[in-house]
């Protein structure tokens, strides 16, 4: 291998790099230069005016929004690893490596099913006269509001995030030193303390991990908050679908998506320093 | 502790069994509503009927909407599994400075928020004045789609003998014989596998299209207008539809790389 690069070796390399850089790169760039723009009579100019910045910012509505979207994509990921966790740590340790890998098999299939018929479907289950309250009402219970509110969001969260995160899970605790596990039950360690003492302390950069995605795909969803949740008031995602649909403000709907990128940078980069911290120190 | 074994067991099971029903009850939800007669419905069930699909046959949009999916699905599929294998070749032969930038670049797309993707994507191609077209939903879907080829790909590449490129060279196998006799043979499993599946998330990508597509809607992106709209179960038919689709995609692609071996 010479240190030059061959014509063979270009070939290969470039077209994904070129193209990555200049329809993935290069877009999210724009987007940081057009947030300066102005609109006028729904034309973009180019300029440098931070009033988009100012507009935005200094508004309540948009504070508002961030921190419901915040609060909405947190509670979704604590929620999903909740529940992820008991089903990862018996797939990982109590099942047979055939087993397994149906397991992860069928936990791969959700990705390939469309997420708006999903919640299409979820809102026929969820509402005041469906599936569950039509359940319930047998038994002369509710009907339990469940559509249109919080609840339906972080169901519609949970459904599109918790594959990945027992996933994700289960791949981490499959990396677990199965001689500490039988250490720690020799030394009388009992099952629970094991569980918290030893297994999660040594799958913690991937239970983070598992967290830290399940709050970007949550963050980022505009589906569950205006189909399950009603739209109103307004998520971070669905102020810049309506900013550039229906208000031609691009450049406004281009600071809202800035804003989302610098936290959810900042999300990861917390999320992996937290997940990296030697214990004790 | 047997017994309190045997406790423990069963409900960890029961909570799988419980999980899987949370992630499949809304799938298999649309599959029965989709041959009920009811507009909403719910507990005790209307009666059996194909009135939605019959509909969603009639319905010329739906057909438009069916081609214009196809015509960005299996063009994705072919540029982002060529573009895919490129990348996982060159993180697999090549050490050059840079290369972490360049991995990260070529697989960081999944990780960015559709919204964001579609405004940006949106932004980008009316300035060159493709928005609106086909071609700029091919372009945002090869972004989205390559990362999935190249890592299936790689991962191939990862359980060939290096030997096997070696031996190929020394037999006096230019760089390209190399690569059109021995690297392409070996991960042709994972070619074909990269190739479905880059096609199955083409098929199901709603958001990035419904900002770039115009008029030019794909199939996902009708089920939004549907969804905007009135309750429509159709939806449901489309939906089913599109699921056997892509599942038959994904059994084809696992059935290719559970069974390299064989793939000679």
């Amino acid at each position: 291998m010479t240190k030059r690069p061959t014509l063979f070796s270009l070939i290969l390399s470039m077209p994904l790099l070129l193209w990555q850089l200049l329809f993935f790169l290069f877009p999210l760039l724009f987007l940081v230069a057009i947030s300066f723009w102005t609109v006028r009579n729904f034309q973009m100019t180019p300029d440098l005016n931070f009033g988009n910045w100012e507009r935005v910012l200094s508004r309540g509505v948009f504070w508002d929004a961030y921190f419901r979207t915040m609060v909405l994509a947190t509670t979704a990921a604590v929620v999903t690893s909740i529940i992820a966790f008991p089903a990862s740590y018996a797939i990982s340790f109590k099942m047979s490596e055939k087993a397994k890998r149906w397991m992860i098999f069928i936990l791969i299939i959700p990705f390939f099913t469309s997420y708006l018929v999903r919640v299409y479907s979820l809102q026929v289950f969820l509402s005041d006269a469906g599936i569950i309250n039509a359940a319930f009402a047998y038994i002369g219970l509710g009907p339990f509001p469940m559509l249109n509110n919080a609840f339906g969001i972080i169901v519609g969260m949970v459904t599109l995030t918790l594959p990945l995160v027992v996933l994700l899970q289960t791949f981490s605790l499959n990396f677990v030193n199965r001689d500490l596990i039988e250490a720690a039950h020799n030394l009388r360690c009992g099952r629970l303390r094991t569980v918290f003492a030893v297994i999660v302390p040594s799958a913690k950069v991937g239970l983070v991990i598992a967290a830290l995605f399940a709050f970007i795909l949550s963050f980022g969803d505009f589906v569950s908050p205006l189909y399950l949740g009603g739209g109103n008031p307004p998520t971070l995602s669905i102020m810049i679908t309506d900013f550039t649909k229906s208000g031609q403000q691009w450049p406004r709907a281009a600071v809202v998506a800035i804003m989302m990128i610098i936290t959810l940078l900042t999300a990861a980069f917390a999320a992996v320093t937290y997940a990296y911290k030697e214990r004790g120190k | 502790m047997g017994n309190e074994n045997r406790i423990i067991n069963a409900l960890l099971k029961l909570h799988i069994v419980l999980c899987l029903l949370f992630i499949f009850a809304p799938i298999a939800g649309s599959f029965v509503f989709s041959l009920n007669s009811d507009r909403f419905p719910s507990l005790p069930l209307g009666e059996f009927s194909t009135e939605w699909y019959r509909l969603i046959w009639e319905d010329p949009l739906v057909w438009q909407g069916f081609g214009n999916t196809l015509v960005v699905g299996l063009t994705v599929a072919v540029i982002a599994t060529i573009l895919g294998f490129g990348g996982a070749y060159t993180d697999f032969r090549y050490n050059f400075t840079g290369k972490s930038v360049y991995v990260a670049l070529a697989l960081l797309p999944p990780t960015i928020p559709v919204v964001i993707m579609g405004l940006a994507m949106l932004a980008f191609l009316s300035r060159v004045n493709l928005s609106g077209t086909t071609i700029s939903v091919i372009i945002a879907h090869g972004v989205m789609c390559s990362p999935f080829a190249m890592a299936i790909i790689r991962l191939r590449l990862s359980q060939m003998d290096p030997d096997l490129e070696a031996a190929s060279w020394n037999m006096g196998g230019n760089q390209w014989q190399t690569l059109r006799y021995v690297i392409i043979p070996f991960t042709k499993p994972a070619i074909f596998a990269a190739l479905f599946i880059t096609m199955a998330v083409s098929f199901d990508e709603f958001a990035v299209a419904w900002f770039v597509s115009g008029l030019n809607e794909t199939l996902p992106v009708k089920i939004l207008g549907f969804l905007q709209g009135q309750v429509s179960p159709r939806i449901n038919a489309i939906g089913s539809l599109a699921f056997l689709s892509s599942m038959t995609l994904i059994i084809l692609a696992q059935l290719l790389l559970r069974s390299p071996e064989e793939e000679k």
